[in-house]
């Protein structure tokens, strides 16, 4: 049996768990999965389409948010009692850390980011490195593969199950185990709407956006397609724009349906957090930058000029 | 205040990488090294919490004796001390090398307050070494930290997420990693590099363990490399691009 680990935000599902399911059920097993907080137990309809036959639910006093240490305590206890082949997440930074917390009680290895798992004895895998560069051929020596499954690698599939049949269990915490605990929560930085993750248009500005005052034009065509803003890392560590909306390897890793690029030259960690979107078009000055190895379409011109073009252009054809 | 901060050497690659005949490794003969961008970050906080607060502040890497230059480069920006610990060159597995870290920590006399990480390496990302540290020494540990302030013994930290920041808030001794973003990292000064030269570096032979996460090899991921469809210069491609955009159903 495979065990996933099915994340999840005040109930919220995480839609890359969705593919790590799916990968689950790549395997040729069974497929369980299990999720911390009470709250989660009513994902039970959607992991059991995606092929999970059991929703593990994990509910404790102590577990009221997101609370890592925890969570690796409750998929131990849920280890020793099931003895699956392997448990599984998604390769999110909230799924690496649950799962090596689990790996860190069981000193056992752990495998982050893979695009592809084979069980056996050793258990292999395909792992992303640097960014998503590389990729890394590795063996894994344990009985037991814990693993996280790397963002994007696997398109989600319905299994067209029916709802799992959920199985509460209450984890053996210690004090120590809920300690690091989220207090509260605000809003920060991100104006709300729709986020980066969920976005299925993002126009991202980098540099070339030249200052904080050049972000209006592409809030504008963002806001005409319905999608939301992006950026690269110097936007953000000039201060320009805030974090949360900074895309790639140190920001958020997105695969929306269209990805524009403006301004943006395509440092190895950017690309690493947008390379997965399914069109991507360039605005560029420079018909060498990097990042028109990974486009699909690309204008050559400054975006000063492209996008007001663009807007208007698209509000007429909207009419 | 004692502060630790693990380090590592990792190579600075630009846009492409190279791999060495055998595919073991990237080929760095025409590469200079660095550490990762969230680790300058780390070594900045902890400079700034010894400024404020008084302490120390020591450095720890795991890594070739060529190590001490990136050591030696962060000494530099302020720290008290460094130690390396020496391996062959080799790759060390996350186990192996969370379990010499833990090792050096405890060979320690100071006792540290706090020990932060870079949220992740450039180069292996396994996403556990400060996980498997932390279990290993029983203290708490905060993860992805985007803001942080130490008051009476209580680290308080923000770390931001999609919908926000999330606060939370733990008692010393801890561990955090932070991200990039945190603080805005200061650069040597002239004096700093002449003090780092003769700043203490302790280095430890350290002993490699059998790999449970074993490298076979590693391969460059392909790239799209249809190379994009020009639809233009300037605002004579705009016309082509609505095209595109009406094509695949965006509007």
């Amino acid at each position: 049996m495979i065990l996933v680990l099915v994340d999840h935000d005040r109930g919220e599902l995480d839609p890359l768990s969705l593919r790590a399911l799916t990968a689950a059920r790549k395997l040729g097993q069974d497929v369980e999965a299990v999720v911390i907080g009470k709250e989660a137990g009513a994902l039970a309809g959607i992991v059991g389409e995606y092929g999970a036959k059991v929703l593990h639910v994990a509910s404790h006093a102590n577990i009221t948010d997101y609370t890592p240490m925890a969570s690796g305590r409750a998929l131990k206890d849920l280890v020793e009692k099931l003895k699956p082949a392997a448990v599984l997440a998604a390769g999110t930074p909230r799924g690496n850390e649950q799962l090596a917390h689990l790996a860190a009680f069981l000193d056992l290895p752990m495998a982050a980011e893979c695009s592809e798992i084979t069980l056996g004895s050793p258990h292999h895998v395909l792992r992303a490195r640097w960014a998503g560069n590389l990729i890394e051929s590795a063996n894994v020596h344990a009985d037991l593969l814990i693993a996280t499954v790397l963002a994007f690698s696997t398109e989600p599939e319905s299994a067209n199950g029916g709802a799992a049949t959920v199985a509460e269990f209450e984890p053996s915490l210690q004090p120590a185990d809920y300690a690091v605990k989220v207090l509260s929560r605000d809003a920060g930085e991100s104006k709300g709407g729709v986020t980066l993750t969920d976005a299925k248009v993002i126009v991202s500005g980098g540099r070339g956006v030249g200052g904080p005052d050049g972000f209006g034009q592409i809030e504008e065509l963002a806001a005409l397609l319905g999608g939301t803003v992006g950026c690269s890392r110097v936007v953000t560590s000039s201060g320009w724009r805030p974090h949360a909306e900074q895309v790639g390897q140190t920001g958020t890793k997105v695969a929306p349906d269209l990805y524009i690029a403006a301004g943006i030259s395509g440092a190895m960690q950017h690309i690493a957090g947008m390379k997965n979107s399914k069109t991507i078009v360039v605005i560029n000055t420079d018909p060498e930058a990097p990042i028109l190895g990974y486009a699909d379409y690309a204008i050559i011109g400054d975006l000063h000029q492209v996008i007001p073009a663009l807007t208007s252009a698209i509000r007429q054809a909207k009419g | 205040m004692d502060v630790l901060v693990c380090l590592k050497r990792v190579p600075l690659a630009g846009g492409t990488l190279i791999l060495t005949p055998d595919s073991r490794d990237i080929e760095t003969k025409h590469l200079g090294f660095g550490i990762s961008p969230h680790e300058e970050n780390a070594v900045e906080a902890g400079v700034q919490l010894v400024e404020q607060m008084g302490g120390t502040l020591t450095l720890l890497t795991l890594g070739p004796s060529d190590a001490e230059e990136q050591l030696r480069s962060q000494l530099a920006i302020g720290a008290t001390r460094a130690v390396l610990l020496e391996t062959d060159g080799q790759e060390w597995d996350p186990q192996g090398t969370a379990g010499a870290l833990v090792d050096a920590i405890n060979a320690e006399e100071t006792k540290f307050d706090l020990i932060i990480f870079g949220a992740e390496s450039a180069d292996s990302a396994g996403y556990q070494i400060h996980i498997r540290v932390a279990h290993a020494l029983n203290r708490p540990i905060i993860t992805n930290v985007k803001s942080m302030k130490v008051e009476n013994g209580v680290a308080v930290c923000d770390r931001v997420v999609a919908t926000g920041r999330e606060h939370y808030e733990v008692a010393l001794p801890a561990i955090i990693t932070v991200r990039d973003g945190l603080n805005i990292p200061r650069y040597p000064s002239v004096p700093g590099r002449m003090q780092a030269r003769k700043k203490p570096v302790d280095m430890k032979k350290a002993e490699a363990r059998v790999p449970k996460l074993e490298k076979v090899n590693l391969a460059l991921a392909p790239s799209k490399s249809k190379g994009a469809e020009i639809l233009g210069k300037g605002v004579e491609g705009v016309d082509a691009l609505v095209e595109v955009l009406k094509k695949i159903g965006t509007f």
